[in-house]
């Protein structure tokens, strides 16, 4: 878990080993959120904690684009079963739960920041869909901001319809004059994924982008968006 | 910011299909909501449903998007000649400069959650249904547009926060123009949802009444086209901001609130006076009407008039942004500021000017107010 292990992954220096992921401990949020925060907040909130400390970039006036194909689908699941009841009555921290933007909003909690932030969702075009928003919001306020990744597998009996072997969560903070050139792109084929094993995982369809920020050098990756590619030029 | 026109509208709820039916029931007094008859209807409450729906299938070479949110989509799509407005501008810029940018809260999670039931999970379509990326696919394909697309999903503002994303969109050069909008149908996740919050009336919603008893449930689609033009209306500021207090009770200063309506007006390069008319997120839940009436009151003063509308629509979640910016479309180009239907006696304590009749007046410009659980507010200006 974190950047220094996953770059090694992506240098190509130690091997990848899938290993059962502990819950992430989420000591940024208070007591209260703490305990009703689902597995996919903690895992964003894990991640975006590293990146924004690694950035030296201040948590409470940084901006969030939250970017995730299929939410939580441990709540999906508790909550479509309990509907399926005759008294259908669900549990209303599991319906607050259930929003998409539930993690930037505990994240705004236990960051204190009344910064804007958002959820967003393409199916396996997601995270550069993240990417797109947050690199449009970088061009046109000239303000930093935080881009988190996240999707879990979904638990049975709902996994078969969206199949995702391995639990990945990535956040990079990013700020104008980054490096990175972004632009949209058709007629090209997306960049393979360093590790095949995260297929069908659409946050870790990030992992070409990691990989290529893991090393020194010029690099040009393109990442799936909807019928096209997002392309990304990374200087240096 | 550069004023963003809006060349093509339109919207449908609980008041009817398309612009000429809302306007219609806005004039007459005449509001959408009617006693829970949606599935089972165990719950003791009024929804602002479409009626018709079911008789509507998606069919054809998209027929597998078929779920009740993507029939309401279709539908609304239909109406006042929105897809002819977009078939002109991919004309014009191309289909892959035209962004789609959609939001929903629960996309068509109803076919999972009768599939539990039926335990019949093997007929579900996870990517054309309950995905929240489902609704924004379907209209893209159905508009044969080929942008950079996406949904947002922030509860109730989803599809207002589309306006600001599509406005940045276009400065960055990302895109030429932008489909936004919204759609969100009835579903038993929020109407059960909501009720387990104790937040769900068991009659009509009377936003900001002394005697309101909680929220109505609606559902809706509404869209918008907007591109670099010249309109009759025109998107002339947005703000964003987060509560940072609490994951389904807003921020009792209406702090938030506050700082998103004080963005958008300095974006749009406003005075507070300049602002004709507020179209208030207005849930009737005590806590949404207290917070924004003190947050409208500290940025208004008592010197604006202010409506809710989801007494005529009930609470559309994803879908409230589009349907009250089309709301305010309408009051400025028809010089209409509608009611706050079924309230009465506002609150003792509530201080800013709430309508209580429609009201007959020349507009230039409109705010509209989209607040989400996590805390996620959003505020458009637009202007005529």
């Amino acid at each position: 878990m974190g950047w220094a292990a996953a770059a090694r992954v992506l240098r190509g220096e130690s091997a990848f080993k899938p290993e059962p992921v502990a819950r992430p401990s989420v000591n940024l949020l208070p007591a209260a959120e703490r305990r009703r925060a689902a597995p996919t907040v903690a895992w964003a909130l894990a991640a975006a904690q590293e990146a924004v400390a690694n950035s030296g970039l201040d948590a409470a006036k940084l901006a969030v684009v939250f970017a995730s194909s299929d939410g939580d689908g441990d709540i999906v699941h508790r909550l479509c079963t309990a509907l399926a009841t005759p008294a259908a009555a669900v549990s209303p921290t599991d319906f607050h739960n259930s929003v998409h933007n539930a993690a930037t909003g505990y994240w705004s909690i236990g960051a204190r920041s009344p910064a804007p932030s958002t959820a967003l969702c393409a199916y396996d075009s997601s995270f550069a869909a993240g990417l797109l928003e947050a690199a449009c919001q970088v061009a046109t306020e000239g303000q930093p901001v935080l881009l988190v990744a996240v999707d879990l597998p979904y638990p049975p009996p709902l996994a078969v319809h969206r199949p995702v072997q391995h639990g990945f969560a990535a956040a990079l903070a990013l700020e104008p004059g980054n490096g990175l050139e972004i632009s949209v792109g058709h007629d090209a084929a997306p960049t393979p994924s360093p590790l095949p094993d995260f297929k069908g995982n659409a946050a870790a369809a990030c992992l070409p982008l990691l990989a290529a920020l893991a090393r020194p050098g010029d690099a040009l990756v393109r990442l799936p968006l909807a019928d096209g590619v997002l392309q990304v030029r990374k200087s240096g | 910011m550069k004023p963003l026109a809006i060349t093509a509208y339109t919207a449908t709820s609980a008041l009817g299909r398309g612009l000429a039916a809302m306007l219609d029931a806005l004039r007459r007094g005449a509001g959408g909501l009617k006693p829970n008859d949606f599935d089972r209807a165990e719950l003791r409450a009024w929804i602002g449903r479409v009626a018709g729906l079911e008789d509507e299938p998606v069919a054809g070479a998209l027929a597998e998007f078929d779920c009740r949110n993507n029939r309401l989509a279709q539908l609304g799509l239909a109406q006042d000649g929105f897809m002819d407005a977009v078939a002109q501008a991919r004309a014009k810029y191309g289909a892959k400069r035209v962004a789609v940018l959609l939001g929903t809260s629960t996309s068509g999670i109803l076919q999972t959650e009768l599939a539990y039931r039926t335990k019949e999970l093997q007929t579900l379509r996870y990517r054309y249904a309950q995905n929240l990326y489902s609704m924004t696919d379907f209209v893209r394909r159905a508009l044969a547009l080929e942008g950079p697309a996406m949904t947002i999903s922030t509860a109730c503002s989803s599809s207002a926060k589309v306006f600001a994303s599509a406005a940045r969109y276009i400065e960055a050069g990302v895109a030429d123009a932008a489909v936004v909008g919204g759609v969100d149908s009835l579903c038993l996740t929020t109407l059960h949802g909501f009720s387990s919050l104790q937040l769900v009336s068991d009659e009509p919603c009377r936003p900001f009444d002394a005697a309101r008893k909680g929220m109505s449930i609606g559902e809706a689609a509404g869209f918008a086209l907007l591109q670099k033009n010249e309109s009759a209306i025109a998107l002339v500021g947005y703000g964003e901001s987060s509560d940072a207090y609490h994951m389904s009770t807003p921020q009792p200063e209406g702090e938030g609130a506050l700082a998103a309506m004080r963005q958008a007006l300095a974006r749009a390069g406003l005075e507070p006076a300049a602002i004709d008319y507020v179209n208030a997120h207005g849930t009737a839940t005590p806590a949404n009407d207290r917070a924004e009436d003190r947050a409208i009151v500290r940025l208004f003063g008592a010197s604006v008039p202010v409506s809710s509308t989801k007494g005529w629509t009930g609470h559309t979640l994803g879908a409230a942004g589009i349907v009250e910016a089309v709301v305010c479309f309408l009051a400025l180009e028809h010089g209409l500021i509608p009611a706050t239907l079924n309230s009465s006696a506002i609150e003792p304590g509530l201080e800013s000017q709430i309508v209580l009749q429609n009201r007959n007046s020349r507009l230039r410009h409109a705010l509209s107010n989209s607040f989400g659980f996590g805390g996620s507010n959003c505020s458009l200006v637009f202007a005529a």
